[in-house]
């Protein structure tokens, strides 16, 4: 699509708590009709970066605009256009499941009646057309998931801002998750969506950044990042007992890049089979052999470190 | 001219039709089970009255007030009752509830992210609060002017009064719940609230007091109150209620102006 202005744009945008610095400099830009990610560990920035852009969370520096508009002095009016689904359900436990609906779509001056028909077509698009009036509190984390993000779509916005939409979701909900907001993507929805979910973000994404420590590390779509940071295919061996490493020194020769993990070790190559078959040349016998396409994963945590962050 | 206006005046109509969908958030979530609660706010001030207002006051006679006028003490009494519970029925939703919602049910949190802003939302519920309160105080005028403590002029003048009370304290608690820690700090808050309704020339006339805990006594926002309404439903003298009005407005102002920038502050980290 192009519609010239980005509906995101940050330049050097910056969020501190205190001395904290939780977002570092970083620049977005996310055009209409794109499905935008942002990519990281735990405590990269990403949920920050999404409160500013939800104008829930001021910036402490840098510049930011969404829809043109500045989201200090036109906080109301951009918040009207979008959608947001934080990482946390906030549902009202209070009110039935179509009550959730139809109260925040009031709180977007939406007429009643509106409401009524907006809430019955959501709750069929998210599969709860059968628990309108149950209360909250009872539905799964799934259900209530699915809800949330038809109380973002209530106000038919520009941008749907996803914070983490399926962690925590059994496979079939997030599966279930994942074809909703396709069909969104299809109807032209923008979509800003955070995730750790390689797959997710592979299966969503036009178009990625990598967050790491507050900073963006790599940007790309999923394709161009996995082609830059990581080989075509991973040969992944497993051996015996004896030791990884006195084999991954006899290994280093075959691929790009050889990473040696407590229980197997990866090679980064262009054609796996060929390097299986030197393996086999060089008289190896690992005892688990696979080769796969290399993922987002790779790339990510190439990127991030396999070091544990929380 | 125009072009300097109305935006102004759509910026209020759209900040009272925010306000106004907070409101209309608390209707849909009452509940049977709540109607309980609300009716226990009206019985609780009504049997203050009949146990110590009429009980108490057989023992009692008749008491004269500052301005000459002579009153049984259950009509002295019943303003007194009224105004404190103008008083709790604002505090228990602007305090308690109010809290719960922000700290526990992150309600909103999920508001905030609508074009709702905090002092919308604080006036939303403040309003919210006062359909409660006027409703115990309109109840309570009835049955003051049923038990003839008052006439039902003065009892329909009363009521504005009593619903300014409830504005006031309600824009109080407000602004109280957001410094507010955890349930604990509600104990002393509960205290508080017995030491105003016990000492705020409810049961015992200001004047009764030495001069400096009068003087005291007579800063406190309850006895404000408590003089308005019984200036409107008894007595006679004087326009000297006149501030205890301006007092209850600059509460409100105060109380509401605090309260959404605390909200701010704590939502829009």
């Amino acid at each position: 699509m192009t519609t010239g202005r980005p509906l995101i744009q940050a330049r050097g945008l910056v969020k501190r708590f205190g001395d904290f610095t939780a977002v570092d400099g970083i620049d977005v830009e996310v055009s209409a009709g794109e499905a935008f990610g942002f990519l990281g560990p735990n405590g990269a920035g990403k949920s920050s970066t999404m409160r500013m852009v939800g104008c829930t969370s001021p910036p402490s520096g840098g510049e930011l605009h969404i829809l043109g508009m500045d989201p200090v002095r036109d906080g109301p009016a951009i918040r009207a256009r979008l959608g947001v689904c934080p990482q946390l359900d906030n549902l009202d436990p209070e009110l039935t499941v179509r009550e959730n609906l139809t109260t925040y779509a009031r709180y977007f001056g939406i007429p009643r009646r509106v409401a009524r028909a907006r809430a019955a077509e959501l709750l069929d698009f998210v599969q709860l057309g059968d628990r309108a009036d149950s209360k909250v509190e009872p539905l799964s984390g799934g259900m209530k998931r699915r809800l949330t993000i038809a109380r973002a779509l209530v106000n038919e916005p520009d941008i749907v801002l996803l914070d983490e939409p399926t962690t925590g979701l059994d496979p079939q909900a997030r599966h279930l998750v994942w074809e909703r907001l396709f069909r969104l993507k299809q109807q032209g929805v923008t979509l800003v969506l955070t995730t750790h979910y390689m797959d997710e973000a592979e299966q969503l994404c036009d178009r990625l950044v990598v967050m790491d420590g507050g900073r963006i590390v790599a940007e790309g779509s999923p394709r161009a990042l996995i082609e830059q940071h990581a080989t075509r295919e991973v040969v992944e061996l497993r051996f015996a007992a004896e030791s990884q490493e006195t084999f991954a020194g006899k290994l280093d020769a075959l691929g790009e890049r050889v990473e040696v993990l407590p229980d197997r070790v990866l090679v980064y190559v262009s054609d796996g089979d060929a390097a299986v078959a030197e393996v086999a040349a060089l008289g190896l016998r690992p005892t688990n052999v696979l080769v796969r396409r290399s993922s987002l994963e790779d790339v990510f945590l190439h990127l991030t470190g396999r070091t544990l962050v929380d | 001219m125009v072009t300097l206006v109305l935006p102004r005046l759509v910026d209020v109509s759209a900040a009272s039709r925010r306000s106004a969908s907070v409101t209309e958030r608390n209707v849909a979530a009452l509940r049977s089970v709540y109607w309980l609660l609300l009716v226990s706010g009206f019985v609780e001030p009504l049997l203050y009255l009949l146990s110590i207002g009429v009980g108490v006051g057989a023992l009692i006679g008749d008491l004269t007030l500052p301005s000459g006028a002579v009153v049984t003490y259950a009509a002295f009494v019943a303003p007194a009752m009224l105004a404190s519970s103008a008083m709790t029925g604002a505090l228990a939703e602007t305090t308690f509830n109010f809290f719960g919602k922000m700290k526990y049910m992150k309600l909103y949190d999920g508001v905030i992210a609508t074009p709702v802003q905090p002092f919308e939302i604080a006036l939303g519920e403040l309003a919210w609060a006062m359909l409660r309160g006027s409703a115990y105080s309109a109840a309570f005028l009835v049955v003051m002017v049923v038990m003839d403590l008052t006439a039902p002029a003065r009892a329909l003048a009363a009521f504005p009064a009593a619903v300014l009370v409830g504005f006031a304290f309600g824009a109080l608690g407000m602004a109280i719940a957001t410094f507010m820690r955890s349930w604990q700090d509600f104990d002393l808050m509960s205290s508080m609230q017995f030491v105003l309704f016990l000492f705020s020339g409810t049961f015992v006339p200001a004047e009764a007091y030495p001069a400096v805990l009068r003087w005291l006594v007579e800063v406190t926002p309850l006895y404000r109150a408590v003089h308005l309404i019984r200036a409107l439903t008894v007595d006679t003298g004087g326009w000297s209620w006149t501030l205890d009005v301006l007092y209850l407005l600059a509460v409100l102002a105060a109380g509401l102006l605090i309260a959404s920038r605390r909200m701010g502050r704590l939502l829009y980290k």
